[in-house]
């Protein structure tokens, strides 16, 4: 039993690190859609964000400057996005999937073009990466505080600064969305921004301001794949994660603290999917991971045609706002 | 899309070209940033696809997976569907390929399991289509978010069965047995060397002939049936084909059966024409690459094959790239097709404006009496 209580904290733990930039991403989603805009360039930008950080950190050997330069990459990104949707119109799907297919493309060439190694960067040093931060006293706490300390050790400890700050991002999302007039007024340009227009608020600028936001969120999560989980670089080392978070993002109904859970649950299934290959269970005989990768997207198809629950996506989501004259 | 007050020839021919130029011109830029000459790229890339031995030939064999992937999007999008999935409907047009060739070959004649089997790769596509038309049309899914998941559910399940139960014996890697001998579509260098010609040796096989005639039924569905014209009444506005008495969700779920056929009928090129067994990851992005083809065609077929050729001779001269350049891969092409589908899709209208400023300017000189 204590084995099982032991490897099920160990499963934890490893979820908290899968669902990181799910939950980076995620929020990026919530923002960019609640004022309107789809985005599922959440994983092209992602992407660029983890070649520029890494490329960053191993020139400058700072993970700091790397992130920053990752950030405003990810913005940059964010905003042709917003120049083909908003500002031109454009379809948001057709110009959120050629970011994704210019980022795996840009990501490799400029890789090569730097570093001759078919497109990875070079292995970041520890020095010029986010290392995990050991909580004080684990040791004390565990052999002195029961059940707890080991918690507090297995799966609380040990983790790196990004970790932290992707939970705290759902905690200012939740924030910025539902107690702030920014956010109130963000939530009703995806709704109806025709009100918003007429109360004499740019449509345009609320909308880039949500965007520029996802981009930042975009670029912690590429920042944390390669400069903090990751020791540089590889290609396509996003692996549909943007999508995932994609997915999390409407199973959580376009809610923050819902789609923390869902971007969780997905997170445990990864885990759990990389422990149970050949595991068998009574009656439903032997697990295949291959099958348990595409539950999440499974479970969403099911919730989005409303079998559990409803949902209901933004209203004015996906149309671009036409100012009458 | 929008109305546009231009002369048909600028809206059909000259905006598409302005944008591929300007694509090109953005590619050519970063090329020249990396240290390359982008004039020498272009030059290899142009004798890789036309010039070379067998260059030609294995164009035409991308071009025929982009036409296929392309004719799918573009009936999607005269529904007003966007089917990002047809990554996933070309899998499982891989896998009903396999299904019908493994389990009839030998039983019936060689012609009859190929006959089943392109109907099998078009079947199973069209389930593939159907499942998300469904969801859309009578559970309010949105058919975008639906087909991705259904491309990552395509791609779970086809790792499972090749590494799992499909997989061949004594085998490392995640693939089928080979076909019975014969269960496959004829190469082109094949048929022409028979007959006494010498050509290069490509993978381009009789798929070629069908994906030119899918763009004629195409052709011939969209602007000749009863049913293509409800396909455009209903993208054009659901409300009107709902007055006009016939049921858009109807509509929604056979454009997206059909369009799902045709992208798992990409699978007969691959690999009834050339792998002649089901390999893992054989759709390789040309699924995505449909969208781009789609996008530059302007959704008719004239316009997708092209565009196919034009994708196709990027692809095959993209590969030659990687001969040729120590620093240009064929990721360059990845990077091109990004670029193309912002401009020619995202960004179509960009010029519009300055295009009838243009236009609209020389007519009015021309009959100055309208002022």
């Amino acid at each position: 039993m204590t084995d099982f209580w032991f490897q099920f904290l160990l499963a934890l733990d490893s979820t908290l690190r899968v669902a990181t930039p799910l939950i980076f991403c995620a929020m990026a989603g919530i923002f960019s859609e609640r004022s309107g805009i789809i985005d599922i360039s959440l994983e092209g930008k992602m992407l660029m964000a983890a070649f520029v950080a890494a490329a960053t950190a191993y020139a400058t050997g700072s993970p700091w400057i790397g992130a920053i330069a990752a950030i405003i990459v990810s913005i940059l990104a964010s905003l042709i996005h917003g120049f083909a949707c908003i500002i031109h119109r454009g379809n948001q799907v057709i110009s959120g999937l050629a970011i994704n297919i210019l980022a795996s493309g840009l990501t490799v060439i400029i890789g090569i073009a730097l570093f001759r190694q078919g497109g990875q960067t070079p292995t970041l040093p520890r020095t010029s990466r986010f290392n995990s931060l050991e909580l004080p006293f684990v040791d004390f706490m565990e052999q002195n505080v029961p059940i707890f300390g080991i918690i507090y050790k297995e799966l609380l400890s040990d983790h790196n600064i990004l970790v932290w700050a992707a939970l705290a991002s759902v905690g200012v999302t939740f924030y910025i969305l539902f107690k702030t007039t920014f956010g109130l007024r963000l939530r009703a340009v995806g709704e109806k921004p025709e009100a918003i227009d007429s109360a004499g608020i740019s449509v345009t600028r609320m909308r880039f301001q949500a965007i520029i936001i996802a981009g930042i969120l975009c670029g912690l999560a590429g920042v944390y794949l390669s400069t903090a989980t990751g020791a540089g670089f590889v290609k396509e080392m996003t692996a549909g994660k943007g999508y995932i978070a994609l997915a999390a993002m409407i199973f959580g109904k376009w809610k923050p603290v819902p789609a923390l859970f869902a971007c969780l649950l997905f997170g445990f299934l990864e885990a759990v999917a990389a422990r149970v290959q050949g595991v068998e269970i009574m009656l439903i005989g032997e697990i295949s991971s291959d099958l348990l990768i595409a539950l999440p997207y499974l479970l969403t198809v099911i919730l989005l045609a409303g079998f559990i629950g409803g949902v209901t996506p933004p209203r004015a989501i996906g149309q671009p706002y036409i100012k009458e004259r | 899309m929008q109305a546009s007050r231009l002369p048909r020839y600028v809206d059909i021919c000259v905006i598409p070209i302005l944008n591929l130029l300007t694509a090109l011109f953005v590619a050519g830029i970063i090329i020249a940033i990396i240290g390359e000459n982008p004039f020498t790229a272009l030059s290899v890339m142009l004798k890789g696809a036309f010039v070379y031995k067998g260059g030609l030939g294995y164009t035409l064999f991308y071009t025929t997976n982009f036409i296929f992937t392309g004719l799918a999007v573009a009936v999607a999008f005269h529904a007003m569907l966007f089917n990002i999935g047809g990554e996933g409907q070309a899998a499982m047009g891989g896998l009903g390929i396999g299904l019908v060739a493994l389990s009839l070959g030998g039983i019936l004649p060689v012609l009859v399991v190929i006959a089943l089997a392109i109907l099998g790769s078009a079947l199973f596509g069209a389930i593939w289509g159907f499942i998300p038309g469904y969801l859309q049309a009578k559970r309010g899914s949105h058919i975008v978010i639906t087909t991705i998941m259904f491309n990552f559910i395509a791609s779970a399940i086809m790792v499972w069965l090749l590494a799992g139960m499909l997989m061949a014996p004594n085998q490392m890697s995640p693939e089928t047995i080979s076909f019975q001998n014969g269960v496959m579509l004829w190469q082109f260098h094949d048929i022409l060397n028979r007959l006494g010609f010498d050509i290069g040796r490509s993978p381009l096989n009789l798929s070629f002939v069908l994906a030119l005639i899918c763009c004629f039924l195409v052709w011939l569905l969209i602007w000749r049936t009863h049913l293509g014209y409800r396909i455009r009444a209903t993208g054009f506005s659901p409300k009107a084909s709902t007055y006009a008495g016939y049921k858009p969700e109807t509509i929604i779920i056979i454009t997206m059966a059909i369009s799902g056929a045709l992208a798992g009928m990409m699978a007969v090129n691959e690999i009834l024409g050339v792998q002649h067994r089901v390999i893992l990851n054989f759709t390789s992005g040309y699924g995505f690459t449909g969208i781009a083809v789609a996008l530059m065609g302007r959704n008719h077929p004239l316009g997708i094959i092209f565009a196919s050729l034009l994708f196709g001779a990027l692809f095959q001269g993209g590969a030659e790239l990687d001969f040729e350049f120590q620093t240009i891969t064929r990721d360059m092409v990845v990077m091109i097709q990004g670029l193309i589908i912002l401009f020619s899709g995202a960004l179509a209208y960009m010029f519009n404006p300055m295009l009838e400023k243009l236009f609209l300017n020389e007519e009015r000189l021309k009959e100055p009496n309208n002022d």
